[in-house]
């Protein structure tokens, strides 16, 4: 603070007195381009441009929540629907876990971001259908119980214990947490879409879906990695990347500068990672395959399987990432 | 209903920031990080959850009959920011838990005990005014001083300002107030003071009004804040046609490739 407090010098009149300022005014002036350290305030660059908006607070815990919600959130319309047009059980018991193991780690990965286990509680005694939250919460909680009773009750069914309600369980499980699936596969995207972060709320319209597509692309892999070869997943592999493939190249034609943050600088080659690996990648290994002989073909397979699974998740962190930039960047 | 509000007049401030002290002394809000910014006495830079009340040090270029007659000092426009408390507010809307409340006397109020600290109010605030307390782990904000106001008080930013710079009371009757004050400036020659009211966006309004000289947007205040749950309806469509698309999408994979092994 030293350097604001100047002596001034003592003036004999009021004519010198005004030249003095008439001086100071042509020193200030001159002062203003050349001397970094005066910030003067404009429209453009705000308050000492600092941002006008807040950083997200959320930890590693969510961008990971985001990647597995959607996985496990697209493997339920996989189980659902591989059951109900008597896929292999193999194929069904998979994607039940995959479910399965995303109805038991989102709620974990929230508390862990939260910090204690009541602060998840609370968000259970308030149902709010105009807050994107508190509806996630909800869909969480249906697919979390869904996805239990259908693994229980196959479980169950496998060791013949209460056959007849094993079954019942299992069904009722199994559409259920498909009849969920569907939500906690692209919630997230309104999630983060409406909010105030522009790089998101201007993609609100495309979130949702690119997440869910994304997540598929995740969950298609994972069964593929896993074993299963069924030609319904490489179908639905190539549908996944053919739409991301579609996204990538939406998002490299924006020209609004809040997306800014998805083409430039270290959040833009994030997204352009995530996108590439989901997209191109796992469709050109998908549509060479499809020419192939079957053991040649898998092996094809299983490159653009782990592609779209690391694609997916890394899609997630850079969406978060480019969020925090959008933040920084926000100017009023 | 009542609706309080405050007029906070940038033209009359200071920059004592009693505002502040009060703030925290009434409402015992921890210590926040203190760093100067630029060449003023701005140490906080932005309202947090530890700052409630924000005295900024906007600096223009020294202008003679304007302030800032020396070259080492800036032209300081001085404002106490607050928290808006939106008609339409977007934090409001967002809470999970029900934490953040409409009270009697038409505020936003954050019931500590009830937040969660899921941190989407923050994501939620087209002021960028609600924080989480990276210690404490909930969100924090301007209370109004509910708890003042229940008292028949006027909350304590109000209170000790020296200069009325901050005024309380009701919503249209500080409007009419604002009006006026604009029309004395004028009158005495300051033809760059305007009202920030932002009245014609998705807040529809807010509850604390500012009056500044100059450009609004250097004192942080946007032209058009958003309510997001403007994007709700795009966002859920896109959804509900994804979801669409991949039940659909899945029945063809399985019913025309079928789900067993090649």
């Amino acid at each position: 603070m030293t350097d604001i407090v100047r002596s001034r010098p003592e003036f004999s009149s009021e004519l010198e007195k005004e030249q003095r300022l008439t001086l100071i005014q042509r020193e200030a002036a001159a002062l203003v381009p050349s001397e970094a350290r005066v910030a003067i305030a404009s429209a453009e660059r705000g308050y000492y441009e600092l941002p006008l908006l807040k950083e997200p607070t959320w930890t590693w815990e969510i961008p990971v929540y985001l990647f597995i919600g959607g996985a496990a959130g697209t493997a339920s319309v996989i189980a659902g629907i591989a059951r109900l047009t008597g896929a292999s059980p193999k194929l069904v018991r998979d994607a039940r876990r995959i479910c399965l193991t995303g109805a038991v780690l989102s709620p974990a990965l929230l508390i862990s971001d939260l910090g204690r286990p009541e602060r998840f509680l609370a968000m259970l005694r308030v149902f709010k259908p105009q807050s994107p939250m508190s509806m996630g919460v909800w869909i969480l909680m249906g697919f979390s119980a869904a996805t239990s009773a259908a693994n229980l009750g196959a479980r169950l069914r496998a060791r013949s214990v209460f056959p007849g309600l094993a079954a019942v369980l299992e069904t009722v499980g199994d559409v259920t947490a498909l009849v969920f699936g569907l939500p906690f596969a692209s919630y997230t995207g309104v999630l983060i879409g409406a909010t105030v972060i522009p790089v998101w709320n201007c993609n609100a319209a495309l979130l949702p879906a690119h997440f869910l597509v994304s997540g598929l692309g995740a969950s298609v892999g994972t069964l593929e990695l896993a074993g299963n070869d069924a030609p319904a997943l490489q179908w639905l592999g190539l549908g996944a990347a053919a739409v991301e493939t579609a996204v990538g190249v939406a998002i490299e034609q924006e020209t609004n500068p809040a997306e800014a943050p998805l083409k430039r600088g270290s959040s833009g080659w994030l997204i352009r990672l995530g996108g590439v690996l989901s997209g191109p990648i796992p469709l050109a290994l998908r549509t060479a395959s499809l020419f192939m002989k079957p053991k040649r073909a898998m092996k094809l397979r299983k490159y653009a399987a782990v592609s779209s699974v690391v694609g997916s998740a890394i899609t997630r962190v850079a969406w978060i990432h480019a969020g925090h930039v959008s933040a920084r960047e926000s100017r009023p | 209903m009542k609706t309080s509000a405050f007029l906070t007049d940038s033209t009359l401030c200071i920059g004592c920031k009693a505002c502040e002290v009060a703030c925290k002394e009434w409402n015992d809000v921890p210590p926040d990080f203190t760093e100067w910014r630029g060449l003023s006495y701005d140490n906080t830079w932005a309202l947090s959850a530890r700052t409630w009340r924000h005295v900024m040090f906007v600096e223009g270029v020294p202008e003679i009959g304007k302030g800032g007659n020396d070259p080492a000092t800036m032209a300081w426009g001085l404002l106490s920011d607050v928290c808006k408390h939106c008609e339409v507010a977007g934090c409001l809307e967002a809470c999970p838990t029900g934490a953040l409340v409409r009270t009697e006397f038409n505020s936003v109020y954050l019931q500590p005990d009830v937040c969660n600290g899921c941190g989407y109010c923050v994501v939620s605030c087209p002021f960028g005014v609600v924080a989480k307390d990276p210690v404490d782990g909930r969100a924090f904000k301007c209370t109004f001083c509910y708890d003042r106001q229940k008292a028949d008080l006027m909350p304590a930013c109000a209170k000790v300002c020296p200069t009325q710079s901050i005024q309380f009371g009701e919503l249209e009757e500080l409007r009419d107030r604002a009006q006026q004050r604009i029309t004395e400036l004028q009158d005495r020659g300051v033809s760059d003071a305007s009202i920030y009211d932002p009245l014609d966006t998705s807040v529809a309004g807010t509850h604390a009004i500012f009056i500044v000289r100059g450009e609004q947007k250097a004192y942080n205040l946007p032209p058009n804040p958003e309510v997001p749950t403007t994007y709700l309806k795009s966002a859920w469509t896109s959804a509900a046609v994804a979801a669409g698309a991949l039940l659909v999408g899945t029945m063809i994979a399985f019913l025309g490739a079928g789900g067993r092994k090649v």
